[in-house]
């Protein structure tokens, strides 16, 4: 007996003890692409969950002198030899005439990149008071990754704390369809009959409207006074009324072919509850492939708020997400003489594309005794 | 075939029924009527609000009835073609919307060819080259397409454009030609402006049908019939187009239906960002000013093109696809 021979054998064994959702998570591991979007996302999550460390600045912090600061690089060289992590300092010039304002680097002027260095004070999901700040200069002065707007606020710690919002949305509205989607779908596929014919009928009207001018409509009809809070809790639901519907269809016809299984016989033989029996028998039988659903529904909340919030339907500052920081990139103008401004749009697409990406993968694990 | 067309149609009319009423709950939903923002304007310009002209109007558009009434009032209207009065253009709803819908079905339906014009043969291209370099360039411009909503990409064509050859991309016609009368230059303007929007509006829907053939067309050349045809010494062209090709493009005639409106739903952002004279923006205004007639007007036409969208993919699928025709008869 040699070890190679051991070892496939234990492997093989390994294979046929292990139960389904350590089979998925194999295969899922084998999908590389899948593997790194969830890398991306993980990083992105970690970042709206902790935005107040994650932005060098306050997000609201003004500096009427940094308007429309471009981007700066933090340089590892200086005159062509190796130095510790550093960014220009920079003087402005302002033209008299259009008062456009051009930044040019001064480069005697070396402003030290520090870690975890003490900056705008903030508190840690509003309760903590700290002034740590993950990256950031010297006191008195600013680091702006990705530029800063007209009045002079730092872009990349209002994209990073847009995040949480645009993050969560998605993720709030996506639980919010699960929800409805279970339900009603549950009911749909379970009794059958006449509720089935119903619920399904309603279902494709739903899907019949057009989603985009229905959205206008509903957000629309938010009236200007109400709290911000309230706004982002309507826009979730908004996005899952129209959400659940897909969730709704896999629910149903997943129930439709399992309910007739023995072991959902063998269960309401046994007395136990309708609701019970959905729950706990039929539902876990298809989890894998709701995952899926509802990871691949999840861009699509996230591309909806950033619309809205982007045609000011939505949320409205002084309220940050990546739909309101867009607002700025509206004018044609401002985005040629500033095309930083358009940084939130690279965030969108990347998030976007990471979940796709991941959908992928998961879908592929969905089902791991194929092939 | 006559019998499950007439179904279809019958099903048609309780669907636009719910829509219909769905979509006036939406237009009645923010508090307050048109009349009360009007009449905040006439102050806010500190113009005089003369209580009779008020009352006059209300009566006419019968604001002071019940909702049942106004739904009745606004929904007979709709059906003889008389889509009541725009408050804040101050003319009928139909002169308006139009020619407006006109061009977004135009755009609609041009981006709709060239997706199909683009997509079908980089598919193709795709399946048949599996795993080499284009095939994994277009998938990965593939993915990107899908994920970059048509607002954004409409953005940075309007930055592109405007950073580089100085113009703005917007809008569909030359200033000369934006309320001449139709005549042949006027077309020409036109299609001289209308492949921006397509070009945005057609990259979501390309990349979508790539993937989608690719994957079809990947499981047909599995199959046992292309062995044979090949075996038989078909020429490998041939063997393609005669056969696999035709079920992988299968798709297309059952995704029309859910196409057209996605593309008129996406259009409508799009529209906005590069402010052309379709729809969207019209929309948008008139939501935002509660131009309630105009706004479910809107609402309630692209829903029917929708619907009208279904039905034609579902009938052509019906003809396509003789098991769906008797499944259904069966049932």
């Amino acid at each position: 007996m040699n070890d190679a021979l051991m070892k496939r054998k234990t492997s093989e064994e390994r294979k046929y003890l292990a139960g389904q959702w350590r089979l998925m998570w194999w295969k899922f591991l084998d999908h590389r692409l899948a593997v790194a979007a969830m890398c991306v996302l993980f990083f992105m999550y970690l970042m709206a969950v902790f935005c107040e460390i994650a932005a060098p600045n306050g997000p609201n912090v003004r500096s009427a002198e940094n308007s429309f600061q471009p981007p700066e690089r933090i340089r590892v060289f200086h005159e062509g030899r190796p130095h510790r992590p550093f960014v220009y300092g920079r003087t402005v010039h302002i033209n008299p005439e259009t008062l456009v304002r051009t930044y040019t680097d001064d480069t005697t002027r070396l402003l030290p990149v520090r870690f975890w260095v003490k900056g705008d004070p903030y508190r840690l999901w509003g309760m903590i008071p700290m002034q740590r700040h993950i990256i950031g200069l010297d006191s008195g002065d600013r680091l702006y990754l990705m530029g800063a707007d007209r009045l002079g606020r730092d872009l990349f710690s209002r994209i990073a704390y847009g995040s949480r919002i645009s993050l969560s949305l998605g993720l709030v509205g996506v639980f919010l369809s699960l929800v409805l989607g279970i339900i009603i779908g549950g009911i749909s596929g379970y009794y059958g009959g006449v509720m089935d014919i119903l619920i399904q009928r309603f279902i494709e009207i739903l899907r019949s409207f057009p989603t985009i001018p229905l959205w206008l409509a509903l957000s629309a009809a938010m009236p200007a006074q109400w709290s911000q809070v309230r706004v982002y809790f309507c826009m979730t639901i908004i996005l899952a009324l129209i959400g659940w519907t897909g969730v709704a269809r896999v629910v149903r016809g997943k129930i439709l072919s399992l309910r007739e299984e023995d072991y959902a016989v063998a269960a309401k033989v046994a007395g136990v509850r309708e609701f019970t029996i959905i729950l706990k028998h039929l539902i876990p039988g298809f989890a894998s492939h709701l995952i899926v659903t509802v990871t691949l529904a999840i861009p699509g909340m996230i591309l909806a708020e950033t619309s809205l919030s982007f045609l000011r339907l939505g949320l409205r500052p002084p309220t940050i997400s990546w739909g309101v920081l867009l607002q700025d990139a509206q004018n044609v103008r401002a985005l040629s003489l500033y095309p930083w401004l358009m940084w939130p749009v690279a965030f969108v697409i990347v998030t976007v594309l990471m979940f796709n990406f991941l959908g992928d993968g998961l879908r592929d694990a969905a089902d791991p005794y194929s092939h | 075939m006559l019998a499950y067309i007439f179904r279809r149609i019958l099903i048609m009319i309780p669907t636009l029924f719910v829509i219909s009423i769905i979509t006036f709950i939406v237009i009645q939903l923010p508090p307050g009527d048109y009349l009360t923002t009007y009449i905040a304007n006439l102050q806010m310009t500190g113009e005089v609000t003369d209580e009779a002209v008020i009352e006059s109007l209300r009566a006419r558009y019968g604001l002071d009835k019940p909702l049942p009434v106004q739904y009745w009032k606004w929904i007979s209207g709709v059906v003889q073609g008389d889509f009541g009065q725009s408050f804040s253009y101050n003319k009928p709803v139909k002169e308006l919307i139009w020619e407006r819908l006109g061009l977004t079905m135009t755009i609609s339906l041009i981006t709709m060819l060239c997706t199909w014009i683009i997509a079908i043969p980089i598919g193709i291209y795709s399946a048949t080259h599996q795993y080499k370099f284009f095939d994994y360039l277009f998938t990965f411009l593939g993915f990107i397409g899908m994920s970059a909503p048509g607002f954004m990409l409409a953005l940075v064509m309007l930055y592109i454009s405007y950073s580089v050859f100085g113009t703005s991309v917007g809008g569909l016609f030359s200033d000369a030609f934006i309320d001449a009368p139709w005549t042949w230059a006027k077309v020409v303007d036109l299609l001289r402006h209308i492949w921006v929007p397509v070009a945005v509006l057609a990259v979501g829907g390309t990349a979508g049908l790539i993937r989608e053939v690719r994957a079809n067309l990947l499981d047909q050349l599995e199959m046992p019939y292309v062995i044979t045809a090949r075996a038989k010494g078909l020429s490998e062209w041939r063997l393609l187009i005669k056969y696999p090709v035709r079920i992988a493009v299968n798709p297309i005639v059952s995704t029309i239906g859910w196409m057209l409106p996605g593309l008129l739903s996406g259009s409508v952002i799009v529209d906005i960002v590069l402010s052309l004279p379709t729809s969207g923006p019209l929309l948008l205004n008139a939501l935002q000013d509660q131009d309630m007639y105009l706004a479910g007007s809107f609402v309630m036409l692209l829903s029917t093109l929708t619907v009208i969208g279904t039905l034609l993919s579902d009938l052509l699928l019906a003809w396509v696809d003789p098991r769906i025709r008797f499944e259904r008869q069966a049932s």
